[in-house]
């Protein structure tokens, strides 16, 4: 009988407690994140397709169409064009194909690459349904982004 | 006496009426959600409107456009009237209730019966949703609504049975009257002379919130097992009738407790503070809502309970606590008061 007492009143008060509980997480600012308006900023380590790196004091790329990029690439994703120009030493860069659908963003692409002029973009909002929407031209979007 | 001006007086009172449960219904979705949403640390509705205030207004205007969608093999006329009798009582039982000294629809004498006497409708809606729905989740839910109803139905109405004793009247300004005063006159507190007034009101609070079928007692739509019980079935504005009676019946509960235990339109300060002090209709609704908050809060805290240990409460705890505090009461009246 005592048990049924002690019960009760032990039961109460955890009823209450839990109600206090969410009165004051009530209060608290919301931590979901409103999508579209509001975007996480990626994280250091993510990996979004390849993208060419901007060199800060020639303004340009510093890919020097080695092709070493293409041979590594285990899927074929990379096609690289390049051609001879007047007065320039080596190939200059025309047009960097990438092919994402096929991607594993294995990084084997950019371990190959001595001059390092290639990263991993922070792009992450991709959709389409079109796969020809993501074959890109990294020079042109290099150049774009400026 | 002028028919005219009564019959004008009598529809000014029925729109009222229906305009203040339809609104409050409407609104206290969009509290729930919210609160819900906060709770939980989301936003809840935000996007119809600012803070999403015209959320309700989509809902309504959504539900309305529907199609009502009639299933195969179900009982026609009870799958029609059930929503209905969900709706009607709850907009009559508004006719009783004082909101302020004056501000009542209609005095009745035996008003705290005639609140009864239509509440106990609602079970019959769930009932007859459930069984004309030919769904046997409704099914299953219905019968679930009428044990819990039933077993709760006894401690709710000995609990009432108790203050009407306390305070000698069935009238509900009456009851409200007897309570005049501070907060420490009041029911709810053994300052009022009966020390049996916190007893009485959480048990009474607990069973009103297994009478009007909310969460932790919600078995009758248990989402997770019944799909939607009794309603199940129902799409476009019968399950609006449905969603609107069970938030009006919230309203109901809430007012009731607070004419039957926290002296309805007195102000919980003594008359001498100035303006706070003065008892009105605002207190009535303050006290109303926030009554209304607590029980959005406990749904949002509590898991729901299973079948057998709601029915344990009720007939191992409610029923012998309140018929013991039934008598105890009795006794203090006939002796003490
Ligand atoms: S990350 Fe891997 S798969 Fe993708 S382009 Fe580079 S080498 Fe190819
Ligand atoms: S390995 Fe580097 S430098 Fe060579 S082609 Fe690829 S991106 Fe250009």
């Amino acid at each position: 009988m005592a048990g049924y007492f002690t019960n009760i009143l032990s039961g109460t008060k955890s009823l209450l407690v839990g109600l206090s509980i969410t009165q004051k997480e009530f209060f608290k600012k919301p931590v979901t994140l409103q999508y579209p308006w509001e975007s996480l900023e990626m994280t250091p380590r993510y990996r979004g397709h390849i993208q060419l790196i901007k060199d800060p004091e020639t303004g340009s790329h510093k890919c020097i169409s080695c092709g070493m990029c293409q041979r590594g690439c285990p899927s074929n994703c990379i096609t690289i064009h390049s051609e001879k120009q007047e007065g320039v030493k080596g190939k200059v860069l025309v047009k960097y194909e990438l092919d994402f659908t096929k991607c594993s963003l294995c990084g084997q692409c950019i371990e190959n690459c001595k001059p390092s002029a290639i990263e991993f973009s922070k792009e992450y909002n991709l959709a389409s349904t079109r796969k020809e929407d993501f074959h890109y031209d990294l020079l042109k979007r290099l150049k774009e982004q400026k | 006496m002028d028919l005219g001006i009564n019959v004008i007086e009598m529809l000014l009172y029925l729109v009222a009426i229906i305009g203040f449960a339809a609104i409050n219904a409407a609104y206290l979705v969009w509290v729930e959600r919210k609160g819900a949403g906060h709770i939980q640390r989301r936003t809840g509705p935000k996007e119809v409107g600012p803070y999403g205030l015209l959320q309700p207004l989509a809902d309504g205007a959504k539900l309305m456009s529907k199609q009502l969608i009639i299933p195969a093999g179900v009982d026609k006329p009870l799958f029609m009237v059930a929503p209905l009798l969900a709706m009607v009582p709850a907009v009559m039982i508004f006719v009783t209730i004082p909101f302020s000294e004056n501000l009542v629809a209609r005095d009745i004498n035996i008003g705290l019966l005639v609140i009864f006497a239509f509440a106990s409708v609602n079970v019959l809606s769930l009932l007859m949703g459930g069984w004309a729905s030919r769904n046997k989740y409704a099914v299953i839910s219905a019968a679930r609504a009428v044990s819990q109803n039933v077993a709760y139905e006894i401690p709710l109405l000995v609990m009432t049975i108790t203050i009407v004793l306390v305070s000698g009247s069935l009238n509900l300004r009456e009851i409200v009257f007897s309570q005049a005063g501070a907060f420490w006159h009041w029911n709810w507190l053994p300052t009022n002379g009966n020390f049996l007034g916190p007893i009485t009101f959480i048990m009474f609070f607990i069973c009103y919130l297994a009478e009007t079928n909310r969460a932790p007692f919600d078995l009758g739509e248990a989402e997770s097992e019944l799909i939607a019980g009794f309603h199940t079935e129902y799409g476009s504005m019968g399950f609006g009738l449905f969603f609107m009676g069970e938030y009006a019946n919230i309203v109901i509960g809430s007012a009731l407790i607070v004419i039957l235990f926290l002296g309805g339109w007195y102000s919980p300060f003594p008359e001498v503070v100035p303006f706070l002090g003065s008892a009105g209709v605002w207190w009535f609704l303050l006290k109303m809502y926030l009554l209304i908050w607590l029980v959005v809060l406990i749904r949002w805290t509590f898991p729901r309970v299973t079948l057998w240990s709601l029915l344990n409460l009720s007939w191992k705890i409610l029923i012998p606590f309140s018929l013991f505090n039934l008598l105890a009461s009795a006794g203090l009246v006939k002796f003490l008061g």
